[in-house]
């Protein structure tokens, strides 16, 4: 059976993995005093070396966006922890920060001294309020510790940490949407270039990285940088957590090295639920393309989903067997980027409300067959030509479901109605089917 | 979102020349304005630019009145030097801010399409029957009983809990149509319930004074519902299970 390797899931087992004590339990705040020991430009270049790709869906090299940082620049530095999670299946960085958010803390602390910003903020979505307490008392008790604040472990080195909300909006989850929000503005798409690394938070060079990527950077610094890269692969070393979700036996959080496919990652949860097969899924959640059965055997990396036609996203692989239908799915998820959808580009603002009503009459039946070519064409319009990437990834479920299931659409065309029973689909559906056939 | 846009562009020059708000907000509860402007100050002081403050602000206004009212918005514009008019363009924005009075709980399904498919439809549906309440709107509540509203909610990151609820932004996790109903009674009738990772639920107004930036009152609340739930920790038991079956290996060898 394939290896798992939990490494910021280890400790979540402690009932107490969340407090300063329970972090120190397992090997945290070790990382800092080595840190805190080295020239910052010699952090980087560790993070460089391990190749440590960030885990926010895009993949950079962290260690890169660190060093576009420029320094003796006489400006203010900042890093943003983007704890937005929103993007539909993506459920990883909810669950560490709940059970770990002392080694984002730590992670925040190294990546500071490293790039040189006095001032951290973890921008965390407002719809999780328990890990708003954790994240609270886990920043308090960092500052009575002497983690944070003034001259950190007698380094010289001063550290605010910031904890703020959202307000519920999937867009302030994209970089420079999330600066204009910590602004306090809408938070809408800003123009790039400039970059943040150049003009971020305030016009001043700003760090924005992902949960996982800042989280993932104190075991480097523990274990080096080769223990980091014999996880994974070449091009996409070290782990990762995978979130399997829907109509799987045992849905859940199951960290491993980067490259594990999708079959290996089933069996250890138990496989598709009982009785059904997989249909379809999403490899790192709805913005990346379907893939369905002929790509089980697909390494989840950064190359490997990227060759088969998807991208690897968020690893929130979202499980869907043959009950569900694919025309209803790809609507919900039209019906999200249509209302999240800030209104800032046309293609998007209008693209994502044409998505919406072409596939509502599509699912009942009421659509015509030159539908599929003008929600292909309405595709076109919109990839390439929004002004952020979340008008691009609106168009992914609608191409990538017409690509593999072009013959569903028709079918609902053919037989005016849609042709599944949803009630098949829900969590509770097995036990209810039995009762039915026994009855 | 999507039906303002000619709002203070922070690159527009003169975007902030519009006349900031004078002192009127709470005039009929001085000591209410003079306890927010507290805690108003608190939070100011924890950016290096007073309106990154605003988000905390509505928050904290909602933690008042229950959604952003007049006096709400007229407070963050007094307090950040804003016209009204910018404090709005933002609250609208934002789908956490009400502008209309939320029940004693907000209470949230799950729609996106793995939960609707999961059965979260099927909750929603039962829900709105139930409380004979369409999509956002509020319960009436009879005599003694609590309100709720009730609305369906994206993505809530707990896709491996499917279907998800959320009482005041609590997680509710693996839920039934059943579950969701005695839920919901409960939260009516006054009882006290907990969340699946979380502590007793409190009131609408009290989430958002923690959402504003002020830690739960309740000491123990933040230790409520242990360190992770059951689906958070599959991996790490079979991981666990691996260790033991080669040390195991090893061993015998
Ligand atoms: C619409 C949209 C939503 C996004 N949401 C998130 C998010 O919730 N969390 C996140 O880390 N990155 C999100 N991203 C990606 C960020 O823009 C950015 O690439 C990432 O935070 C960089 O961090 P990393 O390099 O550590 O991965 C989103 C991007 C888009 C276009
Ligand atoms: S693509 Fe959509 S979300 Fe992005 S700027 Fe355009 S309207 Fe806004
Ligand atoms: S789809 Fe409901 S929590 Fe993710």
């Amino acid at each position: 059976m394939s290896k798992l390797s939990p490494v910021l899931s280890r400790a979540w087992d402690d009932p107490r993995s969340y407090t300063l004590e329970g972090y120190r339990r397992h090997d945290g705040y070790q990382a800092i005093g080595k840190a805190l020991a080295m020239p910052p430009d010699d952090v980087i270049k560790l993070v460089k070396d391990s190749g440590l790709r960030g885990r926010g869906g895009a993949g950079f090299p962290t260690g890169m966006k660190w060093s576009f940082i420029p320094q003796g620049d006489n400006k203010p530095h900042y890093l943003v922890v983007n704890a937005d999670e929103s993007e539909p299946g993506t459920c990883k960085d909810i669950p560490f920060l709940m059970a770990n958010p002392h080694e984002l803390i730590e992670g925040i602390i190294i990546a500071c001294y490293a790039i040189r910003a006095d001032r951290a903020f973890i921008y965390l979505r407002g719809e999780v309020v328990h890990v708003l307490r954790r994240l609270q008392a886990a920043v308090r008790e960092a500052y009575e510790a002497g983690y944070a604040g003034k001259n950190i472990l007698g380094s010289g080195f001063d550290l605010e940490i910031v904890v703020h909300a959202g307000a519920g909006a999937y867009i302030c989850g994209e970089e420079t949407a999330l600066l204009d929000s910590l602004e306090g503005y809408r938070g809408q798409p800003r123009l790039r270039p400039p970059f943040p690394a150049i003009e971020g938070l305030y016009a001043s060079p700003t760090v924005v990285n992902n949960v996982e990527s800042v989280a993932s950077v104190p075991a480097i610094l523990r274990n080096g940088v080769d223990w980091f890269r014999s996880f994974g692969t070449e091009k996409s070393p070290g782990f990762v957590l995978y979130s399997l979700s829907g109509h799987v036996t045992r849905p859940g959080q199951y960290e491993g090295p980067l490259g594990m496919t999708l079959r290996e990652l089933l069996d250890l949860a138990g496989g598709v639920r009982a009785g059904h097969r997989l249909k379809f899924w999403t490899p790192g959640g709805s913005s990346t393309p379907l893939l369905t059965e002929e790509h089980l055997d697909v390494p989840l990396d950064f190359e490997g989903v990227g060759a088969a036609g998807s991208m690897l996203g968020t690893r929130a692989l979202q499980i869907f067997d043959e009950t569900v239908c694919v025309v209803r799915t790809v609507l919900r998820w039209s019906e999200f980027y249509k209302h999240e959808s800030c209104g800032k580009c046309t293609p998007c603002r209008e693209g994502t409300y044409w998505y919406v009503q072409m596939l509502q009459r599509l699912e009942s039946g009421k659509g015509t067959d030159t539908d599929l070519e003008k929600l292909l064409d309405l595709s076109d319009n919109i990839l390439g030509r929004a002004f952020c990437a979340l008008g691009d990834g609106a168009t992914s479920p609608v191409t990538s479901s017409i690509q593999y299931f072009r013959d569903e659409y028709l079918e609902h065309l053919r037989s005016g109605c849609c042709p599944f029973d949803p009630a098949l689909s829900t969590a509770w559906a097995p036990a209810l089917a039995t009762t039915g056939a026994r009855a | 979102m999507t039906d303002v846009f000619i709002t203070s562009n922070p690159q527009l020059p003169g975007a902030n020349t519009t006349a900031p708000a004078t002192q009127t907000s709470y005039a009929d509860a001085p000591e209410v304005r003079e306890r927010l402007v507290k805690d108003a100050q608190v939070l100011i002081a924890r950016y290096p630019q007073p309106r990154s403050a605003l988000l905390p602000l509505l928050h904290l206004v909602q933690s008042q009145d229950g959604y952003v009212t007049g006096d709400g918005v007229q407070f963050c514009a007094e307090m950040l030097g804003l016209s009204t008019a910018e404090v709005s363009a933002v609250s609208t924005f934002y789908s956490m801010y009400k502008n209309k009075p939320v029940g004693d709980y907000h209470v949230g399904v799950c729609t996106n399409a793995l939960c609707a498919i999961m059965g979260g439809d099927e909750i929603f549906a039962t829900l709105k029957a139930h409380l004979a309440v369409g999509n956002d709107e509020r319960t009436s509540p009879s005599q003694g009983e609590r309100s709720l509203t009730l609305e369906h909610i994206e993505c809530n990151a707990a896709c491996d809990f499917a279907p998800v609820m959320t009482v005041n932004w609590e997680f509710f996790d693996n839920m039934t149509p059943t579950s969701a109903v005695e839920l919901v009674d409960a939260l009516l009738a006054g009882h006290e319930v907990s969340a699946s990772r979380g502590p007793a639920v409190c009131s609408f107004r009290q989430t958002e004074r923690i959402l504003a930036g002020f830690e739960d009152e309740r000491p123990d609340a933040v230790h409520a519902g242990g360190s992770a739930g059951p689906a958070s920790l599959e991996g790490l038991k079979l991981a666990r299970q691996q260790q033991q079956d080669s040390d195991g290996a090893e061993d015998r060898a």
